[in-house]
């Protein structure tokens, strides 16, 4: 149920974001989503790529500072008030959410959010409790790439 | 004595000299010293500008009659203007680097060597070198005086040496797991540099046989002391010299490790107030000054050397009675006078010691773009620190900046950058980069 994500220090200067990115696409690894995290001093960049293993070994080897997390991607019906009601699933078990970002890639009425929760276990077993879809790679990825 | 990490062995025994024989030896070797520098122009006119002759030199605080010298004197008579002694008598050159382009260069006498040598095998040995080690000497040999200095300690004591030289850092590390040595001489950033290379290539104390080093050349922290112990699984002995004066040798620190015992019987040290020039009472910091009471090829009456340190003539438990320096806390040209503030590149590197996910890797940045002055701390992040989540980073940067407004009591913007991206040097590292226009002080 679990999603690899791996995140990467971004430093504060220009063309450091666009190395990474170019590295990822010399080696043939397509982003399925991303999201940015950024301060005037420094950014995180967090990635969902399929072949994260390859993609981690990429980034290491030209010096980069890598780190994987695992990440929880989850069903919201695509339309006014779909959010509303995952975040209120959510607030309702408790459950502290560190960040999330949209995926790219909606499917049958349905999008798709990356949660970072404290403690993804538990939020797996509050959201299925509700019967709310946690993807795991395999969905995800085959969305992704239709 | 049963209470040292080591047995407290003396190598010398000029060093345990009573301290009324050593001031009078001190004295006796002053005058000497003062009629041997009537062959250098530079000193007859300024003696005979103060009216003073070696025969006015009665005590060893007689020293304070005596005019300075400076590096600028240095540069004025480059090259070879403070020779006292004739061409041929000369067996060695060395220079220190200079970052205006010429070095300053420095002379020695057959006996200056053999003076040299001893000076070394001093401090080796209070630091726990003995005949048996193998030492490895990553130092440069070259003009600076570090390599071959203390390469003709370690020869004196009868050690076996690997002359590493500085540099190929994968190839220190190799040396140290391959041939096992027990001792590692060169400046401690670089040796921070070797034990980092080690890790990175999945090597640890247990790997290597190190037990004891000697670092200097550059300024170091308490902080930085544990760090490359705790790296390196070693005993880290400092010690202090400057080309100028003789390189390596001028003081090194015994098993108590509580400062440097400084040699005496050759260099007699005051420390001033930079401004005044007058002493500053007992452990207190300020300038030392250094003249040399046994130099021939190029002998130096009160040298500035613009490092800033105390004296402390408290007895040593480990016998030695020669006045102990502490670490160099500073240089006077290097101070930073930040917004009214002094600041040492040390305090810094202090500051970074005491955060985890902080390296003692950084750079300072000064600018002036309006009134005042702004400074940039760059600092490589440890990998292991690194978060996905921005309140961690955050939190991480704010203990930097803290830990950096205690120890100096200035605010700096902070920079963190990726590990290994700042310039590593064999050598001295690169710390500050001072764009101001007409700084202070400078």
């Amino acid at each position: 149920m679990k999603i690899q994500q791996i995140s990467v220090f971004i430093e504060n200067r220009p063309g450091h974001l666009a190395a990474q990115i170019r590295a990822l696409a010399e080696a043939g690894i397509n982003i399925v989503t991303l999201s940015l995290a950024d301060t005037e001093q420094f950014g995180i960049l967090r990635l969902i790529v399929r072949d994260w293993e390859k993609a981690k070994g990429v980034l290491e080897a030209a010096g980069r500072v890598v780190k994987t997390t695992e990440v929880l991607a989850i069903e919201v019906e695509d339309r006014p008030g779909g959010l509303a009601e995952l975040l209120e699933v959510i607030d309702a078990g408790g459950i502290n959410v560190e960040y999330m970002y949209a995926f790219t890639y909606g499917f049958k009425g349905r999008a798709v959010m990356i949660f970072r929760f404290e403690d993804p276990d538990a939020a797996i077993a509050a959201l299925q409790a509700k019967g709310i879809g946690v993807l795991d790679a395999v969905d995800l990825f085959r969305r992704a790439e239709g | 004595m049963t209470d040292f990490p080591f047995e407290n062995r003396i190598w010398d025994p000029a060093e345990t000299l009573a301290r009324d024989e050593l001031r009078a030896l001190q004295a006796e070797r002053l005058r000497e010293t003062v009629a041997r520098v009537a062959h250098v122009p530079f000193y007859r006119r300024a003696l005979a500008e103060r009216g003073v002759g070696a025969d006015d030199i009665r005590i060893a605080d007689d020293v304070r009659r005596l005019p300075f010298t400076t590096k600028e004197d240095l540069r004025q008579h480059y090259p070879l203007g403070f020779l006292a002694v004739p061409r041929e008598e000369l067996v060695r050159l060395h220079g220190s680097s200079g970052t205006t382009g010429k070095p300053t260069f420095v002379a020695y006498t057959a006996e200056d060597l053999e003076c040299w040598a001893n000076l070394c095998a001093r401090f080796l040995v209070a630091g726990g070198l003995r005949r048996e080690h193998m030492v490895q000497i990553a130092f440069g040999y070259g003009l600076f005086t570090g390599g071959f200095g203390l390469h003709q300690g370690v020869e004196l004591v009868g050690a076996s040496i690997i002359p590493a030289a500085s540099g190929n850092t994968p190839r220190q590390v190799m040396l140290l797991v391959d041939l096992r040595p027990e001792v590692l001489i060169c400046t401690p950033s670089y040796a921070l540099n070797i034990a980092e290379v080690a890790r990175a290539k999945g090597y640890g104390p247990d790997d290597i046989a190190l037990q004891f080093a000697h670092f200097g050349g550059e300024m170091w922290t308490e902080d930085m002391r544990h760090e490359i112990e705790r790296a390196l699984g070693i005993q880290a002995f400092n010690n202090y010299g400057l080309s100028e004066i003789i390189g390596p040798g001028v003081s090194g620190e015994c098993a108590a490790r509580g400062g440097m015992h400084i040699s005496e019987d050759h260099f007699l040290v005051e420390c001033l107030d930079p401004d005044t020039l007058e002493p500053v009472p007992e452990g207190e910091q300020g300038e030392l000054v250094i003249t040399t009471l046994t130099k021939q090829a190029m002998p130096l009456l009160r040298y500035r050397t613009r490092d800033i340190a105390a004296l402390d003539s408290a007895p040593c438990r480990c016998g030695r009675t020669g006045t102990r320096m502490s670490r160099v806390v500073g240089r006077t040209d290097d101070m930073l006078i930040i917004r009214g503030v002094n600041v040492f590149p040390s305090q810094i590197e202090e500051a970074l010691l005491r955060v985890d996910g902080a390296t003692p890797h950084y750079l300072i940045e000064v600018d002036r773009p309006g009134a005042m002055d702004e400074v940039k701390v760059k600092v490589e992040l440890r990998p292991e620190a690194f978060s996905d989540r921005m309140d961690e980073m955050q939190r991480l940067r704010d203990r930097i900046g803290r830990e950096i407004f205690t120890v100096t009591g200035l605010r700096v913007g902070l920079e963190l950058v990726e590990p290994q991206t700042l310039e590593r040097s064999a050598g001295k590292a690169l710390r500050v980069i001072d764009r101001r226009q007409n700084r202070p002080g400078g």
